[in-house]
């Protein structure tokens, strides 16, 4: 029996309000937060990058295991916003964590994927008994072009899971995958923000993976779903979600939970993962879960998760999602998050 | 700050790792060779909670090179549960609700760099303890 055993999340205190940034760039606000189900999104400090949100969320996660941090054997590290080119984020978290020096560690990269890769790659190494424990995060400090329609959404966060073997808060059932190469969106070396197809992004991109990877592994664990008592997608907005749950036939009463986006944005690698830690703050022992993540380029990993009764034991020794999303807030100007985002440039 | 000197200093500035005396169990922090209260010389490693009340502070607004964008921000002395006292920055407040007493908790932030292409120095950094 493998699973997750720790869980934990971060999320900067900034936000900015989807008008905020429509005003400045005169489009029409109304139209993007009903079209888009997006109302604001985090920011990140000056001082945070995807490492000092990986760190946060992973001591969170350390909060609810409970487990000596030197029982970890791997730290997986997702995200597109790695503060380095070459240097490993990995390093940093394991040695911020007291994890190093008896660890294997990585930085992935896949996306809004990146996080789930890491989780993947994880539970399988705990399961095939490589290692006792093993560390994923999903951590983003992503970024738009000024007035694209990605800067509504971009935005940070961070979510870490510990797999391991002993006191499960919600043991894994069956992985799936389901991968194609489709160029919806990509960022170039040296390219300071990324560039995508824009409604290509939609029905052969993340439409068709989540559908792929939800109907492959509902055929592979021979469930329906109704079966499930909780979903979490992938959200790039929150529309994209919605609307491809109820095309695959599934209710709000098993997305509600997981869905951040409206009021968190898309914290790409950490979107999905995040979606699943503000699941297992509500969920009760012996419930089921599906999560599918996306990442463009293109793919989708399925998990099927079983809740236990560990789950109530540790779950109030770190902060919830929703109090990280709701509380001790400050909002931003669009000429404060400009400068917060470095989108302002000043002679070297 | 060199690079090498940053790699020195990382169980402090990642960790806030400290030096416990066997001896007498005095807790230093930065670690020490020769314990202060009773001059042992053998000490124990141990991390503080980062759970303290702020003492002091002040608010810099003439800030030395690298810090000039980050201006106005609050640097204190922060006394930890375990007695010891730390100098660090303040950050994630509101500078105007700002006051001695108040809880804080350490977070592990991006401290300085050496320009666009150098060495990211990260460290701890205090933040008002609201339980999130």
């Amino acid at each position: 029996m493998v699973g997750i055993i720790g869980y934990g999340t971060q999320i900067p205190r900034y936000r900015i309000k989807v008008e905020e940034i429509a005003k400045v760039w005169g489009a029409d606000a109304e139209a993007l937060t009903q079209g888009l189900n997006l109302y604001e999104k985090s920011v990140p400090a000056p001082d945070e990058d995807c490492t000092t949100l990986s760190v946060g969320a992973a001591k969170n996660a350390l909060a609810r295991a409970g487990i000596d941090p030197a029982l970890i054997g791997a730290v997986y590290v997702g995200s597109e916003s790695h503060p380095y080119a070459v240097k490993p984020t990995g390093t940093i978290v394991s040695e911020a964590l007291g994890i190093c020096p008896y660890v294997h560690t990585a930085d992935l990269e896949f996306s809004c994927k990146a996080g789930t890769e890491g989780m993947f790659i994880a539970l399988h190494l705990v399961k095939t008994g490589v290692m006792k424990c093993a560390l994923a995060i999903g951590a983003d400090t992503s970024k738009g072009t000024p007035g694209d329609a990605l800067e509504y959404s971009a935005s940070a966060g961070a979510a870490a899971f510990i797999m391991g073997t002993e006191n499960i808060v919600a043991e894994l059932l069956d992985t799936h995958c389901y991968m194609t190469d489709t160029p919806d969106f990509w960022r170039r070396e040296n390219a300071r923000y990324p560039e995508h197809g824009g409604r290509f992004a939609g029905k052969p991109a993340y439409q068709k993976h989540v559908f792929g990877a939800v109907e492959a592994i509902l055929e592979k664990t021979g469930m329906k779903p109704k079966d499930f008592d909780y979903l979490i997608f992938h959200q790039p907005n929150g529309k994209f979600p919605v609307q491809t749950a109820k095309q695959l036939g599934f209710t709000e009463a098993q997305y509600r939970y997981g869905l951040l986006t409206p009021t968190l944005g898309n914290t790409y690698s950490g979107s999905s993962p995040m979606g699943l830690a503000a699941t297992l703050d509500e969920a009760g022992p012996d419930q089921l879960i599906l999560l599918v993540s996306y990442g463009s380029g293109a793919g989708s990993d399925a998990f099927v998760f079983r809740t236990t009764k560990h789950l109530l034991k540790n779950r109030d020794m770190a902060p919830r999602v929703r109090k990280q999303l709701n509380e001790h807030l400050k909002y931003l100007e669009y000429g404060e998050y400009a400068k917060f985002r470095g989108k302002i440039l000043k002679p070297e | 700050m060199n690079v090498p000197r940053h790699w020195r200093e990382t169980p402090e500035r990642y960790r806030m790792e400290a030096a416990k005396c066997r001896k007498c169990g005095k807790i230093s922090f930065p670690a020490r060779l020769i314990c202060p209260a009773c001059s042992n010389k053998v000490f124990d490693k141990t991390n503080l909670s980062g759970k303290g009340k702020l003492l002091t502070y002040t608010i810099i607004r003439t800030a030395p090179e690298g810090f000039e964008d980050i201006v106005p921000y609050a640097v204190g002395i922060v006394e930890m549960e375990e007695g010891v006292r730390v100098m660090g920055q303040i950050t994630d407040c509101d500078l105007a609700n700002l006051k001695t007493g108040d809880k804080l908790i350490s977070k592990f932030r991006r401290m300085n760099e050496e320009g666009k292409t150098g060495l990211i120095m990260y460290s701890y950094k205090f933040v008002p303890d609201v339980g999130i």
